[in-house]
């Protein structure tokens, strides 16, 4: 079940172009407000491109006449549950068996195999009302897999939960999303990183970076791939060794990968643990030293984050009440050419 | 707490409320209570009576099977020219009930625009029992639009959106979805046309006429009877105040997020 699409929403000023493999988890990464939901809304049937077309297992969805929602087999697991009010659990899992004319004794049976399956069977006779978040969001896997999709659509589906319930849930669809191909929105790195065999980013409608959800959190190309990875970023043209942005930030660092010429468009990322905050800019050691203003600190582990624009440094507390470093203060970040890993964008 | 109210608004409102109340309170003073079997027992009021009924039941099912189709057209789909179209349809709502009967005679009258074609099939409509559902209906489907096309945009689409990915048909999702989230509003929707339907005076009396047995309902007894038979009036109209107080409870219990 491998699903190609490629769409284009004009007046959501979305144009993307993406491709699900069979049995592949592919996690849509993005700010907010920038098309990703509107990507799914495309992939379901419930919004129709302006142009582009989906092909889902080799039929095409979107030709002359649109293929509408219930029959293409794509179930939608959105943030809220929304599960069928007058139905107890158990009658909303068997909904989808029972509309695809399977009986009501077997299309129950189906439903309490997949409650059990993600570990909610003793919920089966309780109505949505009284469910917690989390169980309902289970109901609601429960229910979007007895539908038995050929495309499974995930809307930021941990986004409403608790932290307390989410980690056990994200190990469900874990175990559950396996040899499954979906398509799962959201903003969370650990949503990417547990679940996504692959990664795509959108900003602003497009698609700015995809590869392997390793690959892209250690080498992104993106700023938002960057803050979701929590790597510091600077974006500019590889000069004398060094990446150089248009704003006059130089950072030096050590090139890997297919090598760069002067003149390249290339990034250089670094950690904020690689990263020392001094008052005054130190001199002599061959540091790259930028010299920014803090605008916020806040705790990180057991050390404290000093955020200055787009970058961020990670210092020990007793560094922190040492440099006297509040919102306001101008210091200096300095960063190692060793830190620094450097590649084309 | 609460912001609270002017205080003067208090005496508007009590005015108000004693204006509705009091003449309730007067009629009720004014039934012959001893009486009140045997003149509801006579012939012409206990045909009044059954045919009110019979008439405001089947225009009540009428107005279900018309007006569930409206309103989810309404709610659900939007095409050109629809705001007009809504407006239209709910014109009985504010239309004086003899003009409304004035009309449907002009329709199905014998000279009405399609009082020819139906007599060529045979089929007479004026001032026949027919001709009553007929006034019940046109002035009640409005409110049973009205009330589930507001429940059903109250419930949103969301529901539906998620049951047909997860591949119900639209006539499915209708079924087991749509119509048992807005059953609240639906059941009050109902009551509500049934008490319009058995209210209904101008209309019938100009489209269906009065003839005892076949079009003359309650309303129009109790106008006649006002004249000769005081008592026997304010008895019938008894029996419509309690059916009207029974059907505000219903309504009342079956307001949408009451019941659900």
């Amino acid at each position: 079940m491998t699903l190609e699409l490629a769409a284009t929403v004009t007046d959501r000023d979305v144009e993307v172009a993406l491709e699900v493999a069979d049995g592949e988890t592919v996690a849509l990464l993005g700010p907010n407000g920038t098309g990703k939901s509107t990507v799914l809304a495309v992939a379901a049937g419930l919004l129709r491109p302006d142009r582009g077309r989906v092909v889902l297992d080799g039929e095409e969805l979107t030709g002359r006449r649109l293929v509408p929602p219930h029959a293409r087999r794509t179930a939608l697991l959105a943030q809220d549950p929304l599960l069928f009010p007058h139905l107890t659990a158990l009658e909303n899992v068997a909904f989808g068996p029972r509309s695809a004319g399977v009986r009501r004794r077997a299309a129950r049976d189906r439903a309490r195999g997949w409650l059990a399956e993600v570990g909610a069977d003793d919920l089966a006779g309780r109505r949505p009302g009284r469910l917690s978040g989390g169980q309902a969001q289970r109901v609601a896997i429960a229910r979007a897999l007895a539908a038995d999709p050929r495309l499974l659509l995930l809307d930021e589906p941990m986004a409403a939960l608790d932290v307390a319930v989410a980690p056990a849930l994200r190990q469900t669809l874990k175990r559950v999303l396996e040899g499954r191909t979906t398509l799962l929105v959201t903003h969370d790195v650990l949503d990417a990183l547990l679940l996504a065999d692959r990664v795509v980013v959108l900003d602003r409608g497009r698609v700015v970076e995809h590869g392997p959800t390793a690959e892209v959190l250690a080498r992104p190309r993106s700023a938002f791939a960057a803050r979701v990875a929590g790597l510091n970023m600077v974006r500019g043209r590889w000069s004398a060794g060094a990446v150089r942005a248009d704003d006059g930030r130089a950072v030096a660092g050590s090139p890997s990968g297919p090598a760069l010429r002067e003149g390249d468009a290339a990034v250089a990322v670094f950690r904020p643990r690689a990263v020392s905050v001094f008052r005054h800019a130190p001199g002599g050691s061959p540091r790259t030293a930028l010299d920014v203003v803090v605008t916020d600190l806040e705790p990180h582990g057991d050390q404290v984050r000093v955020r200055a624009g787009d970058l961020a440094a990670d210092v020990t507390v007793h560094a922190a009440a040492e440099l006297d470093l509040a919102p306001g203060v101008p210091v200096t970040f300095a960063v190692k050419a060793t830190e620094v890993d450097v590649y084309a964008q | 707490m609460r912001p609270g109210v002017p205080r003067w608004v208090l005496v508007p409102a009590a005015l108000g409320a004693a204006f509705v109340l009091l003449p309730l309170v007067a009629i009720i003073a004014r039934v012959p209570w001893t009486d009140v079997g045997t003149l509801i027992g006579s012939d012409a009021s206990r045909d009044a009576l059954s045919l009110s009924l019979r008439t405001s039941a089947a225009s009540t099912v009428l107005c279900v099977v018309l007006g569930v189709p409206m309103a989810v057209v309404l709610a659900r789909t939007s095409f050109p020219g629809q705001r007009v179209l809504r407006s239209l349809v709910l014109l009985p709502l504010v239309l004086p009930p003899v003009v409304g009967g004035l009309a449907l005679l002009y329709t199905f009258g014998r000279r009405g625009l399609l009082g020819e074609t139906l007599e060529v099939l045979g089929v007479q409509v004026a001032f026949s029992t027919a001709a009553v559902v007929m006034a019940q209906t046109f002035v009640a489907l409005p409110f049973l639009v009205v009330s589930l096309e507001g429940a059903l945009r109250t419930a949103g689409e969301r529901y539906e959106l998620v049951a047909a990915t997860l591949g119900a048909r639209p006539t499915t999702v209708f079924r087991r979805v749509t119509l048992p989230l807005v059953l609240p509003g639906l059941a009050s929707g109902a009551v509500l046309a049934f008490a319009r339907a058995l209210g209904e005076f101008g209309a019938t009396v100009t489209f269906a006429g009065s003839l005892q047995g076949v079009t003359r309902t309650m309303p129009t007894q109790i106008y006649l009877l006002r004249e000769t038979d005081a008592d026997g009036a304010v008895a019938l109209s008894l029996a419509l105040v309690v059916v009207a107080v029974l059907v505000i409870g219903v309504a009342h219990r079956g307001r949408p997020g009451g019941a659900l």
